[in-house]
């Protein structure tokens, strides 16, 4: 680890004022950063704790939906009966999502902005474009099984990492940001960007902005819904392929639809040409065959990835038969 | 054994010490137990030390860090807790896990300075006296553990597992135990362990 002063916020202005000056990053579970500080990938000069930053721990529902406070443990929002009940989606992602211990201390909003698993990424010996621009993507001739299908560049295929953002992705949710210039509301699907030229600019977020919630809407038939998460390993794993889907079914008919895949994408990857290809649709293997397919359709293969695009489609299709049932 | 612990961690010591050996020492000071301090980056001047105090199975304990120092490392090197072990030290293995707060977590991607104000149990906090926690004696009794580097982190896990509900089948105990890693495999009396001490509290 490269030195480092450390900080505890207890007021969320003055913390999101620290963090806006150059060289600050905020620390809350600390289960990503303090990975990337030991391989000093990350080497910030200043850390704002801002786990005792108040109101933003807290876990509620009602009409308007549901909104999970940034500082929300993963364990306490996979557990808790709302988010079980509701939006199963939500709570199968954060059980399916790294270890008992992790999700003790991982916090939602850090859970969507961590980092890239690649391994180019975070080995500071290696060409990487997404940690040190220009550099180079070690990985597009390199060691890519693990990488993206969807959404990649010339510049990078990294993939984004998080389940949670997956599911919350599929459900419109919206993330709430309090920063330098005031508050905003970002649809979640807006808050990554596609790697293209720039792979180092992973988020619309700038210097000093802080995630304090997200709000996920009222979404009835997302009681219908389901995460399916395939990896190498039965447990504590990243995603091979991973889909979040909900349907709202009338008879024998799909009404509408949502479906967001994992481990395949640069960013946590909705698919509005699956839910087109569902929606109207009879409640049937052929469509979910139909719908997988469009939903990869324009997926780019590498020499070690290819394996992906099949795996995702069996991956949505599994996960709508399951939830069609 | 508390002080064959300190023997054989004071024998280490002076071994890495006289060896000399440059290779040796980073190796020791990068990935050991030994590290005294996390590695200052060369040309970087190391930050101003901060007091933190840590509330470690009912005793306060003042000390004086470095901001890098995580909770893993102010346990074992400057409290002299040897119970939570360092094996990965990037949270993948488990070996580390404590409670804070009563929850499980692995105390190597803490930083010290975060647990300030946190009630932290480790290992050495789960006897009353001379008298095991049940999860420490079911473990002597099914035989959870060949060298026993893990088992520390498997038994705080396996005690917060049982207080999460998640002991309900096999399954779930090995679902639920999944950031805890054993590389001698003994998984199978683990989930027995585990099992024994679920059942007798149903």
């Amino acid at each position: 680890m490269y030195p480092f002063t450390y900080v505890r916020g207890d007021d969320r202005q003055a913390a999101v004022a620290l963090a806006a000056e150059p060289g600050t990053e905020f620390l809350a579970g600390g289960t990503d950063m303090l990975q990337l500080l030991k391989d000093e990938v990350r080497r910030p000069r200043r850390l704002v704790e801002i786990t005792s930053l108040s109101g933003m721990s807290e876990i509620s529902s009602g009409p308007q939906g549901l909104r999970l406070g940034a500082l929300a443990r993963m364990a306490d929002v996979a557990d808790h009966p709302a988010v079980r009940d509701e939006y199963p989606v939500i709570s199968q992602a954060l059980l399916a999502s790294a270890s008992p211990q992790v999700r003790n201390m991982a916090t939602i909003g850090g859970n969507l902005l961590q980092r890239t698993r690649c391994a180019y990424f975070r080995d500071t010996a290696m060409p990487c474009n997404r940690r040190e621009p220009g550099s180079g993507c070690s990985a597009i001739d390199g060691e890519n099984r693990l990488h993206a299908v969807l959404g990649g560049s010339d510049h990078c295929i990294a993939t984004h990492a998080s389940d949670l953002a997956v599911a919350l992705v599929a459900c419109d949710a919206v993330v709430v940001v309090t920063g330098p210039s005031g508050e905003q509301r970002i649809k979640l699907e807006d808050l990554h960007l596609l790697p293209g030229e720039t792979p180092e600019k992973e988020t619309v977020l700038q210097p000093g902005d802080l995630i304090t919630a997200v709000e996920v809407p009222p979404l009835a038939f997302a009681r219908r819904s389901l995460y399916r998460k395939v990896r190498d390993r039965a447990s504590f794993e990243f995603a091979l392929a991973a889909a979040a889907v909900a349907l709202d079914i009338d008879g024998g008919t799909i009404r509408q639809a949502r479906v967001a895949l994992g481990g395949v994408g640069t960013k946590p990857w909705r698919s509005h040409e699956a839910e087109k290809a569902l929606t109207g649709a009879k409640l049937e293997t052929a469509s979910f065959e139909k719908a997988a397919a469009a939903a990869l359709a324009a997926a780019r293969p590498l020499h070690q990835n290819g394996f992906k695009i099949i795996l995702a489609q069996r991956t949505l299709i599994r996960a709508l038969l399951t939830v069609g049932a | 054994m508390s002080d064959w612990d300190v023997s054989r961690r004071g024998f280490l010591q002076t071994t890495a010490l006289t060896s000399g050996g440059f290779a040796f020492a980073q190796f020791v000071d990068r990935h050991g137990a030994l590290a005294a301090e996390p590695e200052a980056a060369p040309s970087e001047s190391a930050p101003a030390r901060q007091r933190v105090t840590l509330q470690v199975n009912r005793t306060s304990h003042e000390l004086t860090l470095d901001p890098r120092t995580t909770l893993l490392d102010a346990l074992r090197e400057h409290i002299g807790l040897t119970g939570a072990k360092k094996g990965c030290d990037m949270g993948a293995c488990g070996a580390c896990t404590v409670h804070l707060d009563g929850k499980r977590v692995v105390s190597c991607l803490t930083l010290a300075a975060s647990a300030e104000g946190r009630r932290i149990t480790t290992i050495e906090g789960l006897a009353e006296g001379d008298e095991l926690h049940p999860m420490q004696a079911a473990f002597v009794e099914h035989d959870g553990f060949q060298c026993g580097y893990c088992t520390p982190g498997q038994i705080m896990s396996a005690v917060a597992l049982v207080g999460e509900g998640r002991a309900a089948s096999d399954d779930s105990i090995r679902e639920f135990m999944s950031g805890n890693l054993c590389r001698c495999g003994a998984y199978p009396n683990i989930v027995a362990a585990i099992k024994s001490v679920a059942g007798g509290r149903a």
